[in-house]
């Protein structure tokens, strides 16, 4: 039976009084790929920033419930502890633009004040390029600037800095919406060769790249969870009349 | 309207117009064997290419469709039922020639004893109301009238099982009629595989409106 790694159990989000989640109750299995959808403002990318805590960063924004990574509440661990467990990469590649390609891999240690010796740099930086199927184009040109690389590229270096942490579980806020086709087909496989190691949760307004990249699919509206369920059967028979209407494009 | 849907609806025309012609081809059939009317089992002929043509149109706007607008979910399946359902009336389309030209190559008229020991024209009848019962069930996507084919297919089966035992005791006392009755056991099977067809139908009808895979499953537990 697959393990489960994030639990939301009755969980809800907030902006000022502006109730953006509802009561989330759903379970994240372990090394599995978890797709998040809904029409925009449903409250997907909220939820996503809550599971490490990026909500609670907003003036005003608060959360409560429970979310639970394994058995520990993640609202009782220092943030920043969070965040090494559950790494996230944005819409947009945000590579450091000041730092290299190499320094920019190593950013999370530095920033949080880890010291690291030369050769497990060294390492770090290979094996986290490598993971993120960038090493091969990169080698040559480690400290080259970040920026120089291409958007694809950008984002598997975004990819690459976030598990040199070695998180357990990666977010991903819709990674390929600012990438061309051949670059989403790079990252989509990416993220197969990824879910070995990690869980991955992306939330995602590309319906087809949820059907293809992910293990489970929720479907989420006016902050409500109004499916969960493996990705096929989502996609062939889904249970909610909402669901099939977004999915087939019939939503008014 | 989404897009799609207006797709989606011309593709159900198109379905419908193939069944129209399908069933024309059977009913023609039908008079052609009880009139022996040759003429008419040539024009059945002739409407065979038409549904050819619309069985490559449909395949065609399937493709189309599957490329441009990647259906999931209730459109995908109504799909995948459009596509399979083609391929079978296409093939009852096939059986409705293959009468028609044992009829054209049937000697004399078939002798209306033989007819009526063999039970043919009732068979017949039932396989046009079959066809008829499935497209209704397509038309108004009423999955319990699909699960009613599987019942009725089940006299056009009997007739076919008793057809040897029948057309060997005709030929007792006719051994001089042994072309038409060896033609008349041919038209009873393809009556037999026409009720197979539609029963593929019926399956893709529940496919499509209820997510489920009948197909290979035991006929008693689908009629129950």
């Amino acid at each position: 039976m697959e393990s489960t790694i994030i639990r939301s159990e009755n969980f809800n989000a907030y902006f000022g009084s502006n109730h953006v989640v509802k009561n989330i109750t759903m379970d994240i299995p372990k090394n599995n790929v978890v797709a998040v959808m809904g029409p925009s403002g449903c409250g997907k990318t909220t939820f996503l920033r809550c599971i490490n805590r990026m909500h609670e960063l907003i003036a005003g924004a608060t959360a409560e419930g429970k979310m639970l990574l394994h058995d520990d509440d993640i609202y009782q661990i220092n943030p920043i502890l969070v965040r090494l467990k559950i790494g996230m990469v944005f819409q947009h590649p945000n590579p450091f633009p000041n730092l290299s390609i190499y320094d920019n891999v190593i950013a999370g240690y530095k920033l949080s004040g880890m010291r690291l010796s030369k050769d497990k740099r060294n390492d770090i930086v290979e094996s986290s390029l490598t993971k993120a199927a960038l090493w091969n184009e990169v080698k040559d040109s480690l400290h080259k600037k970040g920026t120089f690389l291409s958007g694809g590229q950008q984002q598997r270096l975004c990819i690459a800095r976030a598990i040199a942490m070695e998180p357990e579980v990666l977010l991903l806020d819709e990674p390929t919406s600012a990438l061309d086709p051949i670059s989403t087909a790079s990252i989509e496989q990416l993220l197969f060769e990824l879910k070995k190691n990690y869980t991955l949760i992306i939330v995602t307004h590309n319906m087809q790249q949820a059907g293809r990249v992910s293990d489970k699919t929720a479907f989420f509206y006016v902050g409500e969870l109004v499916e969960y369920d493996n990705t096929r059967e989502m996609f062939t028979n889904p249970k909610d009349s909402r669901t099939q209407n977004y999915i087939t494009g019939r939503f008014s | 309207m989404a897009k799609i849907e207006g797709e989606l609806k011309l593709l159900r025309e198109e379905v419908t117009n193939m069944w129209n012609l399908v069933h024309s081809q059977l009913t023609k059939g039908l008079t052609a064997l009880e009139n022996f009317d040759k003429d008419l089992a040539r024009e059945i002929v002739m409407i065979e290419k038409r549904v050819n043509s619309a069985e490559l149109k449909i395949d065609r706007d399937c493709e189309d469709i599957f490329a441009i607008y990647c259906p999931v979910a209730i459109d995908l399946r109504f799909l995948l039922a459009a596509l399979k359902t083609n391929t079978n009336l296409e093939r009852m389309g096939d059986i409705a020639e293959g009468i028609a030209k044992l009829i054209i190559d049937t000697e004399s008229a078939f002798k209306p004893a033989l007819l009526k020991a063999t039970k043919v024209v009732e068979m017949y009848h039932e396989a046009i109301h079959i066809t008829e019962e499935i497209l209704v069930a397509f038309e108004k996507e009423d999955s319990a009238i699909a699960r009613g084919i599987f019942k009725r297919n089940e006299f056009l089966d009997k007739i076919n099982m008793q057809a040897n035992e029948l057309i060997i005791g005709y030929l007792k006392d006719h051994p001089d009629e042994i072309n038409q009755a060896l033609n008349l056991l041919s038209i009873i099977r393809r009556l037999e595989r026409l009720g197979d067809q539609a029963e593929n139908i019926a399956e893709e009808i529940i496919f499509y409106l209820e997510a489920k895979v009948i197909r290979h499953a035991k006929k008693g537990k689908l009629i129950d």
